[in-house]
């Protein structure tokens, strides 16, 4: 069974057609890409999987359980977990806080009113866990409105793998990233693929090209090609469409 | 900088501790130097800390702006009110139906407060203590507009309530027992739960978060904490008057809250202590000015309070007791 399909989905925004039919499989472990121009309708994808906002017609279904109704913090209960383009992390806290907050919302209930979480094992253990695994925990006890951009995005990977997921919607992970933390991340992403399921929506064609399993190309919401990284470069549509040469040849 | 972040770190925490050892020691000093009636005033001080304590809840952590915590109050002092009045003495018994009206009132008013938030939810709040103002005030065979009189304080045995000194320490008892209950917690799950919901709470849902229900939960807590208020209040003035549950007193609430600082554990009971002890100074201001000025402070008092407050504002934007802690680094 697929871990996620999208069967006939359509958003209109007035007579806006943000999504356009459109079908999409993604199978346990595989890590899928959607690239396509400004305003294909990516991150309006993304917001209807991940349930903010509510599609006009068609399905989504999460291990053939229809999800399409779903309010945002069950899916995301689900295993549905969201990183923004736009980094929304909790500034105010500390790092591990951050990732604890993640580990927390998966782990039983949060109507606690007395123990302090830095003396809870089952928060901070995992949560050390994973900063091990993005590289973070060397500034777990950072309050995060003092590190970096790249850092911060780091943490977004860190806190949606802290929701135990079973697909990972990243939104852009290396926008506004310098060359060097665009490398640590495709380097982070290539560790995580395999262990979930990722639908990656990326500007940086290197990274996708070199990370994606199957790429769907998406072109005012309407994909117009879907397949291997090497079926794509040779698409005549999406070169028409899209990809400049010099791009591809990259 | 490590020292120096641990020595500053001190002084805001030095400043609790010496402004909670003397609310400890004031009955002792006000009897020491024959003013007893200090007693009484510091007692208000503690009360109102408790409320804005509760209203801080709401505001300074989970970032729900409620003009209607006076609501609670007046359930709180309504309940010790009319159970006298019914012949019902034992003060635990007041507490317990005052906690229990609470609850009832505070779900049904959260759920559908909590439907809306910024602007909508002041308003809505608003409009429901509004609600039960006018509803207290048509309660005529219990005093209606002008409220009712309290023909003794609730019997809380085996302690004296009747007895100033006793009252205070009932009053301090359950201030600290607020304090600690917010301080645990804020750092418990539940805390991190409210505190992420103010800072995003789209992220909050996106992590998986019904944060529908623990604002609900924290809205209650801070509800209760005022009706605990109404309670200590209505059995110090020995009065139950329909003003208590008015808008100026969630405003005066909110006003100390922020003054204090909101979002920190401290900042509402600096707020109170501020509001009260200036507004007993200067209603009485009787310092030789010229031109008549001490007259015109003593019946323009609450001016100047106005304008104290809103130079505390604009300089100290976090509030008396917010900025030493932004100081220290954001340690709550």
């Amino acid at each position: 069974m697929s871990l996620l399909e999208v069967k006939g989905l359509v958003k209109r925004f007035g007579g806006l057609l943000a999504t356009d039919n459109l079908d999409l499989t993604i199978k346990p472990g595989e890590l899928h890409a959607i690239i396509g121009p400004n305003g294909a309708g990516k991150t309006t994808l993304i917001s209807q999987l991940s349930g903010t906002l509510r599609p006009t017609e068609g399905s989504i279904l999460l291990e053939g359980r229809d999800i399409t109704r779903w309010p945002v913090h069950r899916r995301a209960a689900l295993g549905l977990a969201r990183s923004y383009q736009i980094t929304s992390v909790f500034t105010e806290f500390t790092v591990i806080e951050n990732v604890m907050l993640a580990v927390q919302a998966r782990s039983g209930s949060s109507f606690s009113f007395w123990t302090n979480v830095h003396s809870d094992a089952a928060l901070v253990e995992p949560a050390r866990d994973i900063l091990r695994q993005v590289g973070l925990l060397d500034v777990a006890d950072v309050p995060v409105a003092r590190i970096a951009h790249g850092g911060r995005r780091q943490l977004e990977i860190a806190m949606s793998l802290a929701m135990a997921p079973r697909l990972l919607l990243l939104d852009e992970p290396m926008a506004g990233m310098s060359h060097s933390e665009s490398k640590e991340m495709v380097t982070l992403l290539r560790r995580l693929k395999g262990q979930y399921g990722i639908l990656l929506v990326e500007h940086d064609m290197s990274a996708v090209f070199a990370l994606a399993d199957r790429i769907t190309v998406l072109v005012y919401g309407k994909p117009i090609a879907c397949g291997r990284p090497e079926e794509i470069r040779k698409d005549k549509a999406v070169r028409a469409a899209y990809l400049g040469e010099e791009e591809i040849a990259a | 900088m490590n020292t120096n972040m641990l020595s500053r770190m001190r002084l805001s925490n030095c400043v609790a501790l010496v402004l909670i050892a003397a609310f400890a020691v004031a009955p002792l000093v006000a009897h020491g130097i024959g003013q007893p009636f200090y007693i009484v005033l510091i007692s208000r001080i503690m009360i109102f800390a408790i409320a804005a304590i509760g209203v801080n809840l709401a505001l300074g952590y989970v970032g729900m702006v409620s003009l209607g915590h006076a609501l609670y109050i007046g359930i709180g002092a309504y309940a010790v009110a009319i159970s006298l009045h019914s012949g019902l003495a034992n003060g635990w018994a007041h507490l317990l139906i005052a906690l229990a009206a609470g609850g009832v009132i505070a779900v049904p008013i959260g759920l559908v407060c909590l439907r809306t938030s910024g602007f909508g939810f002041v308003m809505i709040t608003l409009a429901f203590s509004q609600m039960f103002f006018y509803l207290a005030v048509g309660l005529r065979q219990y005093g209606g507009d002008e409220g009712m009189p309290l023909p003794s304080r609730s019997a809380f045995f085996p302690l004296d309530a009747a007895n100033a000194t006793t009252f205070y320490y009932m009053a301090f008892f359950v201030l600290m027992l607020v304090l600690l209950l917010l301080h645990r917690l804020i750092h418990a799950r539940f805390g991190m739960v409210i505190r992420g919901c103010k800072l995003n709470e789209a992220r909050m849902r996106a992590l998986g978060f019904s944060t529908l229900r623990h604002k609900l939960v924290a809205y209650v807590i801070s509800a209760e904490i005022c009706v605990l208020a109404g309670v200590l209040l209505a059995n110090l003035t020995r009065f139950a008057t329909p003003s208590y549950l008015e808008w100026i007193m969630s405003g005066d609430l909110v006003v100390m809250t922020v003054l204090g600082g909101a979002g920190t554990l401290i900042g509402p009971l600096v707020g109170a202590t501020v509001w009260v002890v200036l507004e007993e100074l200067l209603a009485s201001f009787y310092i030789d000015l010229p031109w008549n000025l001490s007259e015109f402070i003593r019946s323009n008092w609450t001016a100047v309070l106005g304008i104290v407050i809103i130079v505390v504002t604009l300089t100290l934007k976090k509030g008396l007791y917010g900025f030493l802690v932004a100081r220290d680094g954001g340690v709550r």
